[in-house]
């Protein structure tokens, strides 16, 4: 009987690794043909798949394969070389408490993200003080008829706890309150699903990057500033926040991700940036680091 | 008299409880056509995704995909659920061994699938250093079909009369012949039908392979039948977004103007196929079982 | 050449165990997360340290994953042993002929379809009528009693169908109605192999990710109100795990909770073998 096992299990680890190896022999071939893996951000897939495609159009010896996944994800995978590029909405440093190391990675700031506060079309607000959206946010303000819209409860929509555009949101918009885990509230992964939740729901409230605001969804102006990509540039409007792209400094293709991220940072590419809505980084008046201080002020 | 009234009050609910469901099943599918339908044409069958700018486009790839991971993990699955099955049914004495894999089957196939894809995620995914990949994904959904597919091959060797095997037995023939020559194929239509029940199965699972298989395609050109390319829709190492997941990502991520639409004829395209396999799965079981009867 | 399989089946569910409690353990082995923290209500991972965080106790989406899961049982329970019922003793003609297709039809619906009806027809309908966010227990309840209902079925419809013909003979030769041979007799027997039904059913309701996830609310918030969100494990889990890095006590609480799902269907299954087994005595 043990023999007999023993056996199978001779046969079973040599199957295995005779699969194994044949992997390793495809992933070979797939470098020689310049292959990048870029995982992250699924804020960041649309616009860099559309960049990936425009550039192995014109590089055909270069395959690029853009994954979701989430931020966390991204850095992670960068970090421990499983993919060539990691997509964050987030700084690297805002995540050094979760295991990454943000020296041995390099930053690349590829284009700039404004977020809003977005409601239902029928809560008959449209501009609030940021006390009044921090109000909302931690719960103190629960009906909008409190600060002069209509008898409707508040409907809080918000973004996991681990999510990057939520982390942006309580940093710019809610003055780094976090406790804004007010009962009641809805929380969802994508915003595709908070838009049409905001647009559905009487009351409702939650937070949208620009790009995906339309007709179904009203646009809050914050003091009087309205959300505009202008306004961005300025950092009048201050609820905005770098997409990075991540390289590892000890990268296996480094060559192959500078020249893709040189490709999104050129003028092509931040035309594409452009279109889709999003803002190029060239176009930014100020910096800002990841402790949020802006330069020039 | 009381007893009588129960009785037809009693019947008169089941017959509720019948409708009602047959009801909520034709809601369903009638909710998801009407939706989807219009949307699904040649060109959305067929077609890649479109750009994210203009929309347009179709769910060719995924849909392709969705076939070729089911190949994929069919391949893995029915030898190995075929040499499991027989083992329960012919082999296996009452013991620890036979105990132990009694329970690994029930635990393996009730397993939550999001448990199933982490694992995936941990083993097949980033131990082997594969990446999202399609080799990934059949692997993980190995895990709980390969139990469903022991189930099922063992439950169908179990139903062939015992008359036949002890015929076969009495006229000298070996275990192992009797087993290939008389209770597979008297078996077979069983298995046949519960094998494409349990590719229906596979053919719609999301949560295991958003961690495995990957959320997207990378441009394949259909005339690329290298293996080893990486563009080549074959190559079982590259990673591929299933039909179900491309549901998933269209929902949450929706900033293709037509984002709506989309979700909707592939989930309607789903339900069709689903609506295919089953009918297709009775139809050919049927057929084969009177193949083999009749020419008996 | 058969036994290939069978070890193949026992290594992969070995491993499986292995490598998941190996992670799911890890955070309460490295003392970032005590038990006690890890079964409280207290969740916040984003907590700064002076507002006491960060917290990650799971109990709202343990009773979350329960209570949901329950709740639909309860529905479902009724509703699939009388399918079942009406298959094998009503009317097995057409059982057979409408309603066992139409049950291999509902297992092949896939839960993202099942969270996209949910999300369009469901919750909309409950915000309508109940005046709420339409997200919730409720929601959840009624898009897993569908999911779960073909699983009862069938288990049962084996279970009823296994019962001799020769008792139903006998109730019926004493003057016994239908109704009172079923309660009566066909139930009491069947009794085992229906409870089996309705565990296996709770188990699949536990470990459903995607569509509960798309109705359900996503609020840490305890489960004890039918139209307020709230959480599951698989929820948070898929929700998450993108979005945290590995190897942080985030990431890895969220591995523990994995590691929850599986005991909790490993304690499932065990309640089956106990109840079958009390069948043979």
């Amino acid at each position: 009987m043990l023999k007999k096992s023993l056996l199978l299990g001779g046969v079973f680890a040599l199957a295995f690794g005779a699969l194994t190896g044949c992997s390793e022999g495809t992933s070979g071939q797939q470098q020689a043909g310049g292959s990048l893996t870029i995982v992250g951000s699924t804020a960041m897939q649309p616009l860099v798949e559309e960049a990936g495609k425009a550039y192995s159009a014109k590089n055909p010896n270069v395959q690029i394969n853009v994954q979701g996944g989430g931020s966390g994800q991204g850095l992670s995978s960068v970090m421990n070389d499983t993919a060539d590029i990691g997509n964050s909405d987030l700084f690297a440093e805002e995540k050094s408490n979760e295991n990454i190391d943000p020296s041995q990675l390099v930053d690349h700031k590829v284009f700039v993200v404004g977020f809003a506060p977005v409601v239902n079309p029928d809560v008959g607000v449209d501009n609030l003080t940021q006390q009044q959206l921090i109000d909302i946010f931690t719960g103190k303000i629960k009906n909008w008829k409190e600060i002069g819209g209509k008898d409707l409860p508040v409907v809080l929509v918000n973004r996991p706890e681990s999510s990057g555009t939520r982390a942006t949101f309580a940093k710019y918009a809610l003055k780094g309150n976090t406790e804004f885990r007010a009962k009641g509230g809805i929380e969802e992964d994508s915003s595709g699903t908070v838009r049409k939740i905001v647009s559905e729901t009487p009351g409702a409230i939650g937070y949208l990057a620009f790009s995906y605001i339309d007709s179904s969804v009203k646009a809050l102006k914050l003091d009087g500033v309205e959300p505009t990509n202008q306004n961005v540039c300025t950092n009048k409007w201050k609820v905005w926040s770098y997409e990075h792209m991540y390289t590892n400094k000890n990268g296996k293709n480094s060559k192959t991700e500078n020249a893709f991220i040189q490709y999104i940072l050129s003028g092509e590419g931040q035309a594409l940036v452009k279109k889709m809505e999003y803002i190029p980084v060239s176009q930014m008046k100020v910096e800002r680091d990841a402790d949020g201080s802006v330069k020039p002020e | 008299m009381r007893a009588k009234v129960t009785d037809r009050i009693a019947t008169l609910c089941f017959y509720l409880i019948a409708i009602l469901i047959i009801g909520i099943l034709a809601g369903m599918i009638g909710f998801i056509l009407f939706k989807g339908l219009h949307v699904i044409n040649w060109d959305f069958v067929t077609e890649a995704p479109g750009s994210v700018l203009t929309g347009g486009g179709g769910v060719g790839p995924q849909l392709f995909n969705s076939f070729y991971l089911l190949v994929l993990t069919m391949i893995i699955t029915v030898p190995l659920g075929l040499g499991g099955g027989i083992y329960l049914a012919e082999y296996a004495k009452p013991g620890q061994l036979t105990n132990v894999l009694r329970l690994s089957i029930e635990v393996l196939s009730s397993l939550p699938s999001i448990v199933v894809g982490l694992f995936g995620l941990m083993v097949f995914v980033q131990y082997t250093g594969w990446g999202f990949s399609l080799a990934a994904g059949a692997l993980t959904l190995t895990v709980f079909n390969l139990p469903l597919m022991v189930r099922i091959v063992e439950q169908a060797l179990g139903t062939v009369p015992r008359e036949q095997k002890e015929a076969s037995f009495a006229l000298g023939v070996t275990h192992w012949h009797t087993i290939v020559k008389v209770l597979l194929p008297a078996a077979l239509p069983g298995i046949l039908t519960g094998t494409i029940l349990a590719a229906g199965r596979v053919f719609g699972e999301a949560a295991a392979l958003m961690f495995t298989a990957g959320m997207s395609s990378p441009d394949l050109d259909f005339s690329n039948w290298d293996i080893t390319s990486p563009v080549s829709p074959l190559n079982p190492f590259r990673p591929a977004s299933t039909l179900a997941v491309h549901i998933w990502k269209i929902n949450s991520e929706g900033i293709v103007p037509d984002a709506k639409e989309i979700a909707s004829g592939a989930s309607a395209l789903l339900v069709i196929a689903v609506l295919i396999f089953n009918l297709f799965a009775r139809w050919f079981g049927r057929l084969i079982h009177a193949r083999l009867t009749s020419t008996r | 050449m058969t036994l290939v399989s069978a070890w193949v089946l026992i290594i992969t569910l070995f491993s499986l165990l292995y490598f998941i409690a190996s992670k799911g353990i890890a955070p309460f082995l490295h003392g970032e997360v005590t038990l006690a923290d890890f079964f409280s209500g207290n969740w916040g991972p984003s907590l700064s340290a002076e507002q006491g965080g960060p917290q990650y106790g799971a109990l709202d989406f343990i009773l979350g994953s329960l209570m949901v899961a329950l709740g639909s049982a309860v529905i479902s329970g009724p509703l699939g042993i009388g399918a079942a019922l009406f298959m094998t003793e009503i009317a097995p003609k057409a059982g057979r002929k409408i309603l066992q297709p139409a049950v291999e039809i509902l297992v092949g619906i896939p839960s993202v379809v099942y969270g996209f009806i949910g999300l369009t027809l469901i919750v909309p309908a409950l915000r309508s009528i109940f005046g709420e966010v339409g997200f919730g227990l409720l929601a959840g309840i009624i898009v897993l009693s569908v999911m779960i209902l073909p699983t009862i079925i069938s288990i049962s419809a084996d279970a009823i169908h296994s019962v001799p013909q020769g008792i139903r003979e006998g109730s019926y030769a004493l003057g016994a109605t239908r109704w009172q041979t079923i309660s009566g007799l066909v139930i009491r027997v069947a009794q085992p192999g229906l409870l089996t039904a309705v565990v296996l059913g709770i188990a699949r309701a536990f470990g459903e990710a995607l569509a509960v996830q798309m109705v359900i609310g996503n609020t840490a918030d305890l489960p004890f109100h039918l139209l307020k969100p709230m959480s599951t494990l698989t929820s948070v889990i898929t929700l998450n795990m993108g979005n945290t890095v590995q190897g942080s006590t985030y990431n890895n609480v969220l591995w523990s909770m994995a590691l929850i799902l599986l005991l909790m269907t490993l304690i499932l299954i065990l309640a089956i073998r106990f109840i079958a087994r009390r069948r043979e005595v």
